[in-house]
Protein backbone atom coordinates (compact mmCIF):
# COMPACT_ATOMS: atom_id res chain seq x y z
CA UNK A 1 0.00 0.00 0.00
CA UNK A 2 1.33 3.41 -0.95
CA UNK A 3 1.11 5.70 2.12
CA UNK A 4 -1.11 8.72 1.56
CA UNK A 5 0.23 12.24 1.42
CA UNK A 6 -1.36 14.49 4.04
CA UNK A 7 -0.55 17.32 6.38
CA UNK A 8 0.44 14.66 8.94
CA UNK A 9 2.89 12.92 6.62
CA UNK A 10 4.34 16.35 5.86
CA UNK A 11 4.90 17.04 9.55
CA UNK A 12 6.25 13.55 10.21
CA UNK A 13 8.75 13.86 7.38
CA UNK A 14 9.77 17.34 8.48
CA UNK A 15 11.10 15.72 11.67
CA UNK A 16 13.67 13.80 9.65
CA UNK A 17 14.49 16.76 7.38
CA UNK A 18 12.47 15.30 4.47
CA UNK A 19 15.09 12.63 3.90
CA UNK A 20 12.81 9.62 4.37
CA UNK A 21 9.94 10.19 1.94
CA UNK A 22 8.76 6.93 0.45
CA UNK A 23 9.39 6.20 -3.22
CA UNK A 24 6.46 7.43 -5.31
CA UNK A 25 6.55 4.39 -7.62
CA UNK A 26 8.63 1.24 -8.12
CA UNK A 27 10.99 0.67 -11.04
CA UNK A 28 10.45 -3.03 -11.80
CA UNK A 29 12.03 -5.15 -14.51
CA UNK A 30 9.48 -6.16 -17.15
CA UNK A 31 7.65 -9.48 -16.70
CA UNK A 32 7.38 -11.93 -19.59
CA UNK A 33 3.74 -11.03 -20.27
CA UNK A 34 0.94 -8.65 -19.32
CA UNK A 35 -2.76 -8.39 -20.06
CA UNK A 36 -2.26 -4.87 -21.37
CA UNK A 37 0.86 -2.96 -22.40
CA UNK A 38 0.69 0.81 -22.83
CA UNK A 39 3.48 2.17 -25.03
CA UNK A 40 4.42 5.72 -23.99
CA UNK A 41 4.70 7.09 -20.44
CA UNK A 42 3.34 10.57 -21.03
CA UNK A 43 0.28 11.87 -19.23
CA UNK A 44 -2.16 10.15 -21.60
CA UNK A 45 -0.45 6.74 -21.35
CA UNK A 46 -0.17 6.88 -17.56
CA UNK A 47 -3.78 8.06 -17.20
CA UNK A 48 -4.88 5.17 -19.42
CA UNK A 49 -3.05 2.67 -17.21
CA UNK A 50 -4.50 4.25 -14.06
CA UNK A 51 -8.12 4.09 -15.25
CA UNK A 52 -7.65 0.57 -16.68
CA UNK A 53 -6.56 -0.62 -13.24
CA UNK A 54 -8.97 1.50 -11.24
CA UNK A 55 -12.20 1.34 -13.24
CA UNK A 56 -11.87 -1.83 -15.30
CA UNK A 57 -10.23 -4.11 -12.75
CA UNK A 58 -7.40 -5.16 -15.06
CA UNK A 59 -4.59 -6.36 -12.84
CA UNK A 60 -1.66 -7.01 -15.10
CA UNK A 61 -0.62 -3.82 -16.88
CA UNK A 62 2.73 -2.32 -17.92
CA UNK A 63 3.57 1.16 -19.16
CA UNK A 64 6.66 1.04 -21.37
CA UNK A 65 8.43 4.38 -21.78
CA UNK A 66 11.59 4.85 -23.80
CA UNK A 67 12.86 7.88 -21.87
CA UNK A 68 11.59 9.19 -18.56
CA UNK A 69 8.02 9.80 -17.40
CA UNK A 70 6.59 12.96 -18.85
CA UNK A 71 9.75 13.66 -20.85
CA UNK A 72 7.72 14.07 -24.03
CA UNK A 73 5.09 16.73 -24.64
CA UNK A 74 3.59 16.21 -21.19
CA UNK A 75 6.61 17.87 -19.59
CA UNK A 76 7.09 20.42 -22.39
CA UNK A 77 3.69 22.04 -22.74
CA UNK A 78 2.37 25.36 -21.53
CA UNK A 79 -0.32 23.64 -19.41
CA UNK A 80 -3.42 25.48 -20.58
CA UNK A 81 -6.65 23.66 -19.71
CA UNK A 82 -10.04 24.60 -21.16
CA UNK A 83 -13.01 22.81 -22.71
CA UNK A 84 -14.65 25.49 -24.89
CA UNK A 85 -14.41 23.60 -28.20
CA UNK A 86 -16.87 24.23 -31.00
CA UNK A 87 -18.26 20.86 -32.10
CA UNK A 88 -20.46 18.63 -29.96
CA UNK A 89 -18.09 15.66 -30.09
CA UNK A 90 -15.07 17.69 -28.93
CA UNK A 91 -17.08 19.63 -26.37
CA UNK A 92 -18.23 16.38 -24.75
CA UNK A 93 -14.74 14.87 -24.63
CA UNK A 94 -12.89 17.96 -23.38
CA UNK A 95 -15.64 18.80 -20.89
CA UNK A 96 -15.45 15.28 -19.51
CA UNK A 97 -11.73 15.91 -18.99
CA UNK A 98 -12.51 19.25 -17.31
CA UNK A 99 -14.81 17.55 -14.81
CA UNK A 100 -12.08 15.02 -14.01
CA UNK A 101 -9.54 17.86 -13.58
CA UNK A 102 -11.81 19.45 -11.01
CA UNK A 103 -11.43 16.43 -8.71
CA UNK A 104 -8.05 15.13 -9.84
CA UNK A 105 -5.82 16.18 -6.93
CA UNK A 106 -8.22 14.49 -4.50
CA UNK A 107 -8.66 11.41 -6.65
CA UNK A 108 -4.90 10.92 -7.05
CA UNK A 109 -3.98 12.18 -3.57
CA UNK A 110 -1.41 14.24 -5.44
CA UNK A 111 -1.46 18.00 -5.89
CA UNK A 112 -1.59 18.66 -9.63
CA UNK A 113 -1.91 22.41 -8.88
CA UNK A 114 -4.99 22.78 -11.04
CA UNK A 115 -5.68 26.50 -11.03
CA UNK A 116 -8.98 27.69 -12.54
CA UNK A 117 -7.76 31.19 -13.26
CA UNK A 118 -9.76 31.60 -16.48
CA UNK A 119 -8.72 31.48 -20.13
CA UNK A 120 -9.26 34.37 -22.55
CA UNK A 121 -9.18 33.92 -26.33
CA UNK A 122 -8.79 37.29 -28.02
CA UNK A 123 -10.60 38.45 -31.17
CA UNK A 124 -8.67 40.94 -33.30
CA UNK A 125 -10.93 41.50 -36.29
CA UNK A 126 -14.52 41.15 -37.42
CA UNK A 127 -14.06 37.58 -38.51
CA UNK A 128 -12.52 36.59 -35.16
CA UNK A 129 -15.39 38.33 -33.45
CA UNK A 130 -18.05 36.37 -35.30
CA UNK A 131 -16.24 33.08 -34.75
CA UNK A 132 -15.85 33.90 -31.06
CA UNK A 133 -19.56 34.64 -30.64
CA UNK A 134 -20.46 31.50 -32.54
CA UNK A 135 -18.21 29.40 -30.33
CA UNK A 136 -19.42 31.02 -27.09
CA UNK A 137 -23.00 30.23 -28.06
CA UNK A 138 -22.16 26.69 -29.15
CA UNK A 139 -20.41 26.11 -25.82
CA UNK A 140 -23.41 27.34 -23.86
CA UNK A 141 -25.73 25.07 -25.80
CA UNK A 142 -23.46 22.23 -24.72
CA UNK A 143 -23.64 23.30 -21.08
CA UNK A 144 -20.05 24.58 -20.99
CA UNK A 145 -19.39 27.86 -19.17
CA UNK A 146 -18.40 30.44 -21.76
CA UNK A 147 -18.72 34.20 -21.84
CA UNK A 148 -18.15 36.96 -24.32
CA UNK A 149 -16.20 40.01 -23.13
CA UNK A 150 -16.04 43.30 -25.01
CA UNK A 151 -12.75 45.21 -25.26
CA UNK A 152 -13.43 47.23 -22.12
CA UNK A 153 -14.18 44.09 -20.10
CA UNK A 154 -10.95 42.52 -21.38
CA UNK A 155 -9.04 45.59 -20.21
CA UNK A 156 -10.66 45.37 -16.78
CA UNK A 157 -9.60 41.77 -16.43
CA UNK A 158 -6.11 42.22 -17.88
CA UNK A 159 -5.08 45.83 -17.19
CA UNK A 160 -1.62 45.42 -18.75
CA UNK A 161 -3.00 44.71 -22.23
CA UNK A 162 -2.46 47.55 -24.71
CA UNK A 163 -5.79 48.79 -26.06
CA UNK A 164 -4.71 52.21 -27.32
CA UNK A 165 -6.03 53.19 -30.71
CA UNK A 166 -3.97 52.19 -33.69
CA UNK A 167 -2.19 49.21 -32.17
CA UNK A 168 -1.02 46.52 -34.53
CA UNK A 169 -3.37 43.92 -33.07
CA UNK A 170 -6.51 45.75 -31.94
CA UNK A 171 -8.55 43.76 -29.40
CA UNK A 172 -12.26 43.78 -30.22
CA UNK A 173 -13.34 41.29 -27.60
CA UNK A 174 -12.62 37.84 -26.21
CA UNK A 175 -14.18 34.61 -25.10
CA UNK A 176 -13.68 33.70 -21.47
CA UNK A 177 -13.95 30.32 -19.82
CA UNK A 178 -13.68 30.93 -16.09
CA UNK A 179 -13.30 27.23 -15.26
CA UNK A 180 -10.27 27.05 -17.55
CA UNK A 181 -6.75 27.63 -16.31
CA UNK A 182 -3.48 25.78 -15.83
CA UNK A 183 -2.08 22.73 -14.02
CA UNK A 184 1.40 21.57 -13.11
CA UNK A 185 2.40 19.31 -16.03
CA UNK A 186 5.02 17.15 -14.29
CA UNK A 187 2.71 16.61 -11.33
CA UNK A 188 0.08 15.22 -13.69
CA UNK A 189 2.51 12.58 -15.00
CA UNK A 190 3.85 11.82 -11.52
CA UNK A 191 0.41 11.74 -9.89
CA UNK A 192 -0.96 9.28 -12.43
CA UNK A 193 2.26 7.23 -12.24
CA UNK A 194 2.02 6.97 -8.47
CA UNK A 195 -1.70 6.19 -8.63
CA UNK A 196 -1.19 3.50 -11.26
CA UNK A 197 1.78 1.97 -9.43
CA UNK A 198 -0.27 1.73 -6.24
CA UNK A 199 -2.85 -0.28 -8.21
CA UNK A 200 -0.13 -2.70 -9.37
CA UNK A 201 0.83 -1.23 -12.75
CA UNK A 202 4.48 -1.83 -13.69
CA UNK A 203 6.06 1.38 -14.98
CA UNK A 204 9.11 0.55 -17.03
CA UNK A 205 11.27 3.51 -18.03
CA UNK A 206 14.25 3.59 -20.40
CA UNK A 207 12.69 0.80 -22.44
CA UNK A 208 12.02 1.61 -26.10
CA UNK A 209 9.53 -0.31 -28.21
CA UNK A 210 11.22 -1.22 -31.50
CA UNK A 211 8.51 -3.35 -33.08
CA UNK A 212 5.31 -5.32 -32.59
CA UNK A 213 4.80 -9.07 -32.71
CA UNK A 214 1.75 -9.57 -34.90
CA UNK A 215 0.30 -13.02 -35.61
CA UNK A 216 -2.65 -13.54 -37.99
CA UNK A 217 -3.50 -9.86 -37.93
CA UNK A 218 -3.49 -9.75 -34.13
CA UNK A 219 -0.89 -8.14 -31.87
CA UNK A 220 0.61 -10.53 -29.31
CA UNK A 221 3.51 -8.57 -27.90
CA UNK A 222 6.06 -5.79 -28.24
CA UNK A 223 9.75 -6.01 -29.10
CA UNK A 224 11.64 -3.73 -26.75
CA UNK A 225 15.20 -2.76 -25.89
CA UNK A 226 14.72 -5.08 -22.88
CA UNK A 227 13.50 -7.98 -25.03
CA UNK A 228 10.11 -9.32 -26.10
CA UNK A 229 7.18 -8.65 -23.77
CA UNK A 230 3.98 -10.54 -24.55
CA UNK A 231 0.56 -8.96 -24.16
CA UNK A 232 -3.09 -9.63 -24.96
CA UNK A 233 -3.67 -5.99 -25.82
CA UNK A 234 -1.40 -3.06 -26.67
CA UNK A 235 -2.28 0.64 -26.48
CA UNK A 236 0.01 3.06 -28.31
CA UNK A 237 0.17 6.57 -26.85
CA UNK A 238 3.35 8.06 -28.29
CA UNK A 239 2.26 11.53 -29.54
CA UNK A 240 4.89 12.78 -32.04
CA UNK A 241 6.12 9.24 -32.67
CA UNK A 242 2.73 7.78 -33.59
CA UNK A 243 3.52 7.47 -37.30
CA UNK A 244 6.77 5.69 -36.47
CA UNK A 245 4.80 3.20 -34.35
CA UNK A 246 2.07 2.77 -36.99
CA UNK A 247 4.71 2.05 -39.61
CA UNK A 248 6.10 -0.70 -37.34
CA UNK A 249 2.61 -2.19 -37.21
CA UNK A 250 2.17 -1.91 -40.97
CA UNK A 251 -0.30 0.93 -41.51
CA UNK A 252 -0.17 4.66 -42.19
CA UNK A 253 -1.68 7.61 -40.35
CA UNK A 254 -3.06 10.99 -41.43
CA UNK A 255 -0.71 12.58 -38.88
CA UNK A 256 2.17 15.03 -39.41
CA UNK A 257 4.82 15.47 -36.70
CA UNK A 258 5.98 19.05 -36.25
CA UNK A 259 7.92 20.94 -33.58
CA UNK A 260 5.95 23.26 -31.31
CA UNK A 261 7.93 25.57 -29.07
CA UNK A 262 7.52 27.51 -25.84
CA UNK A 263 9.56 29.90 -23.73
CA UNK A 264 9.75 31.13 -20.15
CA UNK A 265 10.99 34.50 -18.98
CA UNK A 266 12.96 35.45 -15.90
CA UNK A 267 10.68 35.34 -12.84
CA UNK A 268 8.88 38.53 -11.85
CA UNK A 269 6.24 39.54 -9.27
CA UNK A 270 2.61 38.62 -10.07
CA UNK A 271 1.55 40.61 -13.14
CA UNK A 272 -1.00 38.49 -14.98
CA UNK A 273 -3.48 36.30 -13.09
CA UNK A 274 -5.26 34.64 -16.00
CA UNK A 275 -4.36 33.02 -19.33
CA UNK A 276 -4.44 35.18 -22.48
CA UNK A 277 -4.38 33.47 -25.87
CA UNK A 278 -4.51 34.83 -29.36
CA UNK A 279 -5.07 32.42 -32.21
CA UNK A 280 -4.67 35.09 -34.87
CA UNK A 281 -1.14 36.06 -33.84
CA UNK A 282 -0.12 32.62 -32.50
CA UNK A 283 0.91 33.82 -29.08
CA UNK A 284 -0.32 33.19 -25.59
CA UNK A 285 0.88 33.91 -22.09
CA UNK A 286 0.29 33.00 -18.45
CA UNK A 287 2.40 33.32 -15.32
CA UNK A 288 3.73 30.35 -13.37
CA UNK A 289 3.71 30.16 -9.59
CA UNK A 290 7.46 30.78 -9.72
CA UNK A 291 6.75 34.09 -11.47
CA UNK A 292 7.99 33.21 -14.95
CA UNK A 293 5.92 34.24 -17.93
CA UNK A 294 5.05 31.07 -19.81
CA UNK A 295 4.81 31.94 -23.49
CA UNK A 296 3.71 29.72 -26.32
CA UNK A 297 3.94 29.94 -30.04
CA UNK A 298 2.89 28.47 -33.36
CA UNK A 299 4.27 25.31 -34.95
CA UNK A 300 7.14 25.09 -37.41
CA UNK A 301 6.06 24.99 -41.03
CA UNK A 302 7.34 21.52 -41.85
CA UNK A 303 7.78 17.99 -40.51
CA UNK A 304 10.53 17.70 -37.93
CA UNK A 305 11.54 15.39 -35.10
CA UNK A 306 14.20 17.75 -33.66
CA UNK A 307 12.89 18.89 -30.28
CA UNK A 308 13.60 22.58 -30.75
CA UNK A 309 11.64 25.02 -32.98
CA UNK A 310 12.61 27.54 -35.63
CA UNK A 311 14.09 30.86 -34.66
CA UNK A 312 11.72 32.92 -36.80
CA UNK A 313 8.75 31.41 -34.96
CA UNK A 314 10.30 32.53 -31.65
CA UNK A 315 10.74 35.99 -33.10
CA UNK A 316 7.16 36.26 -34.45
CA UNK A 317 5.73 35.08 -31.13
CA UNK A 318 7.70 37.51 -29.02
CA UNK A 319 6.93 40.37 -31.41
CA UNK A 320 3.21 39.65 -30.97
CA UNK A 321 3.54 39.41 -27.17
CA UNK A 322 5.36 42.75 -27.08
CA UNK A 323 2.65 44.37 -29.22
CA UNK A 324 -0.11 43.18 -26.90
CA UNK A 325 1.83 43.78 -23.68
CA UNK A 326 4.32 46.61 -24.29
CA UNK A 327 5.56 46.45 -20.70
CA UNK A 328 7.09 43.01 -21.40
CA UNK A 329 9.51 44.49 -23.94
CA UNK A 330 12.43 44.59 -21.56
CA UNK A 331 11.85 41.10 -20.11
CA UNK A 332 14.54 38.52 -20.74
CA UNK A 333 13.76 34.97 -21.75
CA UNK A 334 15.36 32.21 -19.68
CA UNK A 335 14.68 29.09 -21.71
CA UNK A 336 13.20 28.01 -25.03
CA UNK A 337 12.40 24.42 -26.01
CA UNK A 338 10.26 22.35 -28.35
CA UNK A 339 8.15 19.22 -28.39
CA UNK A 340 7.06 17.10 -31.35
CA UNK A 341 3.32 17.36 -31.78
CA UNK A 342 1.21 14.98 -33.88
CA UNK A 343 -1.24 17.03 -35.90
CA UNK A 344 -4.30 15.54 -37.63
CA UNK A 345 -5.81 17.19 -40.73
CA UNK A 346 -8.90 18.16 -38.69
CA UNK A 347 -6.96 19.12 -35.53
CA UNK A 348 -8.86 16.46 -33.58
CA UNK A 349 -7.41 13.38 -31.91
CA UNK A 350 -7.61 9.69 -32.84
CA UNK A 351 -8.77 7.42 -29.98
CA UNK A 352 -9.44 4.29 -31.85
CA UNK A 353 -9.10 0.66 -32.78
CA UNK A 354 -6.65 0.02 -35.63
CA UNK A 355 -6.36 -2.35 -38.62
CA UNK A 356 -4.40 -4.67 -36.27
CA UNK A 357 -6.60 -6.57 -33.81
CA UNK A 358 -6.07 -5.76 -30.11
CA UNK A 359 -3.82 -2.83 -31.03
CA UNK A 360 -5.31 0.51 -30.01
CA UNK A 361 -4.19 4.01 -30.86
CA UNK A 362 -4.39 7.28 -28.93
CA UNK A 363 -2.75 10.13 -30.85
CA UNK A 364 -3.31 13.24 -32.93
CA UNK A 365 -3.73 15.56 -29.94
CA UNK A 366 -1.36 17.88 -31.70
CA UNK A 367 -0.78 21.21 -30.04
CA UNK A 368 -3.54 20.88 -27.47
CA UNK A 369 -3.79 17.55 -25.70
CA UNK A 370 -2.58 18.37 -22.20
CA UNK A 371 -6.02 19.69 -21.23
CA UNK A 372 -7.53 16.38 -22.30
CA UNK A 373 -5.17 14.12 -20.32
CA UNK A 374 -7.68 12.77 -17.77
CA UNK A 375 -10.53 12.41 -20.29
CA UNK A 376 -8.30 10.85 -22.91
CA UNK A 377 -6.97 8.24 -20.47
CA UNK A 378 -10.48 7.56 -19.20
CA UNK A 379 -11.98 7.02 -22.67
CA UNK A 380 -8.98 5.09 -23.97
CA UNK A 381 -9.05 2.74 -20.96
CA UNK A 382 -12.69 1.99 -21.78
CA UNK A 383 -11.83 1.38 -25.45
CA UNK A 384 -9.07 -1.08 -24.56
CA UNK A 385 -10.98 -2.87 -21.79
CA UNK A 386 -14.20 -3.32 -23.81
CA UNK A 387 -12.61 -3.57 -27.27
CA UNK A 388 -14.98 -0.83 -28.40
CA UNK A 389 -15.01 2.95 -27.96
CA UNK A 390 -17.01 4.74 -25.31
CA UNK A 391 -19.75 7.08 -26.56
CA UNK A 392 -17.36 9.97 -25.75
CA UNK A 393 -14.71 8.88 -28.23
CA UNK A 394 -16.84 6.97 -30.73
CA UNK A 395 -16.45 9.73 -33.35
CA UNK A 396 -12.67 9.98 -32.95
CA UNK A 397 -11.83 6.96 -35.09
CA UNK A 398 -9.04 6.43 -37.57
CA UNK A 399 -11.76 5.47 -40.04
CA UNK A 400 -13.20 9.00 -40.13
CA UNK A 401 -10.61 9.92 -42.75
CA UNK A 402 -12.24 7.35 -45.01
CA UNK A 403 -15.88 8.14 -44.19
CA UNK A 404 -15.25 11.89 -44.30
CA UNK A 405 -16.81 12.50 -40.88
CA UNK A 406 -14.08 14.92 -39.78
CA UNK A 407 -14.30 16.97 -36.59
CA UNK A 408 -12.81 20.20 -37.84
CA UNK A 409 -11.53 22.14 -34.85
CA UNK A 410 -8.88 24.12 -36.72
CA UNK A 411 -10.26 27.60 -36.61
CA UNK A 412 -13.15 26.63 -34.46
CA UNK A 413 -11.17 25.95 -31.33
CA UNK A 414 -9.98 29.58 -31.36
CA UNK A 415 -6.33 28.73 -30.99
CA UNK A 416 -4.89 25.31 -31.28
CA UNK A 417 -3.81 24.83 -27.66
CA UNK B 1 16.20 28.16 -39.40
CA UNK B 2 17.02 26.14 -42.51
CA UNK B 3 19.10 27.41 -45.35
CA UNK B 4 17.52 26.12 -48.54
CA UNK B 5 19.21 26.27 -51.93
CA UNK B 6 16.59 27.20 -54.51
CA UNK B 7 17.66 25.64 -57.83
CA UNK B 8 16.88 28.95 -59.53
CA UNK B 9 17.96 31.63 -57.03
CA UNK B 10 20.59 29.98 -54.83
CA UNK B 11 20.90 29.69 -51.04
CA UNK B 12 18.25 31.60 -49.08
CA UNK B 13 16.75 31.60 -45.57
CA UNK B 14 13.84 29.27 -44.75
CA UNK B 15 11.56 32.26 -44.16
CA UNK B 16 11.51 32.94 -47.93
CA UNK B 17 10.00 29.50 -48.60
CA UNK B 18 6.76 27.66 -48.05
CA UNK B 19 6.62 23.93 -47.40
CA UNK B 20 4.28 21.95 -49.64
CA UNK B 21 4.25 18.60 -47.83
CA UNK B 22 5.19 15.14 -49.03
CA UNK B 23 6.45 14.91 -52.62
CA UNK B 24 5.56 12.39 -55.35
CA UNK B 25 1.88 12.06 -54.45
CA UNK B 26 0.15 11.66 -57.77
CA UNK B 27 -3.32 13.01 -58.41
CA UNK B 28 -5.55 10.03 -59.28
CA UNK B 29 -5.79 9.53 -63.05
CA UNK B 30 -9.40 8.30 -62.89
CA UNK B 31 -10.97 10.01 -59.82
CA UNK B 32 -14.42 8.55 -60.42
CA UNK B 33 -13.04 5.03 -60.06
CA UNK B 34 -11.57 5.58 -56.59
CA UNK B 35 -13.00 3.94 -53.47
CA UNK B 36 -13.34 5.94 -50.24
CA UNK B 37 -10.30 4.15 -48.84
CA UNK B 38 -8.25 5.14 -51.88
CA UNK B 39 -9.38 8.75 -51.51
CA UNK B 40 -8.35 8.70 -47.83
CA UNK B 41 -4.98 7.38 -48.94
CA UNK B 42 -4.53 10.19 -51.48
CA UNK B 43 -5.91 13.07 -49.41
CA UNK B 44 -4.94 12.27 -45.84
CA UNK B 45 -2.50 9.39 -45.27
CA UNK B 46 1.18 10.35 -45.17
CA UNK B 47 4.53 8.70 -44.43
CA UNK B 48 5.60 11.30 -41.84
CA UNK B 49 9.00 9.56 -41.54
CA UNK B 50 11.56 10.02 -38.81
CA UNK B 51 14.49 10.01 -41.21
CA UNK B 52 14.68 10.72 -44.92
CA UNK B 53 11.70 12.74 -46.18
CA UNK B 54 11.02 13.72 -49.77
CA UNK B 55 9.05 16.97 -49.74
CA UNK B 56 8.06 19.92 -51.91
CA UNK B 57 9.04 23.53 -51.29
CA UNK B 58 7.96 26.73 -53.00
CA UNK B 59 10.18 29.79 -53.11
CA UNK B 60 7.24 32.08 -52.30
CA UNK B 61 9.29 35.22 -51.61
CA UNK B 62 11.57 34.66 -54.59
CA UNK B 63 11.05 33.06 -57.98
CA UNK B 64 7.78 31.44 -56.75
CA UNK B 65 8.72 28.12 -58.33
CA UNK B 66 8.24 24.64 -56.86
CA UNK B 67 11.02 22.09 -56.39
CA UNK B 68 11.71 18.89 -54.42
CA UNK B 69 13.95 18.50 -51.40
CA UNK B 70 15.30 15.37 -49.69
CA UNK B 71 15.73 16.18 -46.00
CA UNK B 72 16.62 14.31 -42.81
CA UNK B 73 13.79 15.16 -40.35
CA UNK B 74 15.99 14.58 -37.30
CA UNK B 75 19.24 16.36 -38.21
CA UNK B 76 17.43 18.69 -40.64
CA UNK B 77 20.26 18.20 -43.19
CA UNK B 78 19.18 18.86 -46.75
CA UNK B 79 20.52 15.90 -48.67
CA UNK B 80 19.40 16.78 -52.20
CA UNK B 81 17.44 19.38 -54.16
CA UNK B 82 15.89 18.15 -57.43
CA UNK B 83 13.35 19.42 -59.96
CA UNK B 84 9.61 18.75 -59.97
CA UNK B 85 8.64 15.80 -62.11
CA UNK B 86 11.95 13.98 -61.69
CA UNK B 87 12.71 10.97 -59.51
CA UNK B 88 14.75 11.42 -56.31
CA UNK B 89 18.43 10.47 -56.30
CA UNK B 90 19.34 7.19 -54.55
CA UNK B 91 19.72 8.00 -50.85
CA UNK B 92 19.99 6.09 -47.57
CA UNK B 93 16.46 6.11 -45.99
CA UNK B 94 17.96 6.88 -42.53
CA UNK B 95 15.07 5.44 -40.47
CA UNK B 96 15.38 6.36 -36.79
CA UNK B 97 13.09 4.83 -34.10
C1 LIG C 1 5.48 23.58 -26.53
C2 LIG C 1 4.15 22.88 -26.34
C3 LIG C 1 3.09 23.57 -25.74
C4 LIG C 1 1.86 22.95 -25.56
N1 LIG C 1 0.88 23.63 -24.89
C5 LIG C 1 -0.29 23.00 -24.59
C6 LIG C 1 -1.26 23.68 -23.78
O1 LIG C 1 -1.05 24.80 -23.34
N2 LIG C 1 -2.43 23.03 -23.51
C7 LIG C 1 -2.68 21.78 -24.00
O2 LIG C 1 -3.76 21.26 -23.75
N3 LIG C 1 -1.75 21.09 -24.74
C8 LIG C 1 -0.56 21.69 -25.04
N4 LIG C 1 0.40 21.01 -25.78
C9 LIG C 1 0.10 19.65 -26.29
C10 LIG C 1 0.29 18.61 -25.20
O3 LIG C 1 1.57 18.74 -24.63
C11 LIG C 1 0.18 17.19 -25.78
O4 LIG C 1 -0.97 17.05 -26.57
C12 LIG C 1 0.08 16.15 -24.66
O5 LIG C 1 0.98 16.43 -23.61
C13 LIG C 1 0.36 14.78 -25.23
O6 LIG C 1 0.49 13.85 -24.18
P1 LIG C 1 0.91 12.35 -24.47
O7 LIG C 1 0.96 11.66 -23.17
O8 LIG C 1 0.03 11.81 -25.54
O9 LIG C 1 2.34 12.49 -25.18
P2 LIG C 1 3.83 12.59 -24.58
O10 LIG C 1 3.86 13.28 -23.27
O11 LIG C 1 4.68 13.15 -25.67
O12 LIG C 1 4.17 11.08 -24.33
C14 LIG C 1 4.50 10.17 -25.34
C15 LIG C 1 5.61 9.30 -24.81
O13 LIG C 1 5.85 8.23 -25.70
C16 LIG C 1 7.22 7.92 -25.59
N5 LIG C 1 7.66 7.13 -26.74
C17 LIG C 1 7.81 7.53 -28.03
N6 LIG C 1 8.27 6.53 -28.79
C18 LIG C 1 8.40 5.46 -27.98
C19 LIG C 1 8.83 4.11 -28.18
N7 LIG C 1 9.24 3.66 -29.39
N8 LIG C 1 8.84 3.27 -27.12
C20 LIG C 1 8.45 3.70 -25.89
N9 LIG C 1 8.03 4.95 -25.65
C21 LIG C 1 8.00 5.83 -26.67
C22 LIG C 1 7.89 9.27 -25.50
O14 LIG C 1 9.19 9.17 -24.96
C23 LIG C 1 6.92 10.06 -24.64
O15 LIG C 1 7.28 10.09 -23.28
C24 LIG C 1 1.65 21.61 -26.00
C25 LIG C 1 2.71 20.92 -26.61
C26 LIG C 1 3.96 21.53 -26.76
C27 LIG C 1 5.09 20.76 -27.39
ZN1 LIG D 1 13.87 30.75 -56.23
Amino acid sequence: MTPRYSVFSLLRNALSYHENWQQAWRSPEPKARYDVIIVGGGGHGLATAYYLAKLHGIKSIAVVERGWLGGGNTGRNTTIVRSNYLWDQSAALYEHAMKLWEGLSQDLNYNVMFSQRGVLNLAHNQHDLRETLRRVNANRLNGIDSEFLNAQQVKEMVPIIDLREGGRYPVLGASLQRRGGTARHDAVAWGYARGADALGVDIIQECAVNGFRIENGKVTGVETSKGLIEADKVGVVTAGHSSVMANMAGFRLPVQSVPLQALVSEPVKPIIDTVVMSGAVHAYVSQSDKGELVIGAGVDGYIGYGQRGSMQVTEETLAAICELFPLFRRMRMLRQWGGIVDVCPDASPILSKTPVQNLYLNCGWGTGGFKATPGSGWAFAHTIAKDEPHELNAAFTLDRFRTGFLIDEHGAAAVAH
Amino acid sequence: MLQITCPHCGARAESEFHNGGEAHIERPKDPAALTDAEWAEFVFLRDNPKGLLLERWNHTQGCRRWFNVARDTVTYEILAVYPMGSQPPALDPRRYV
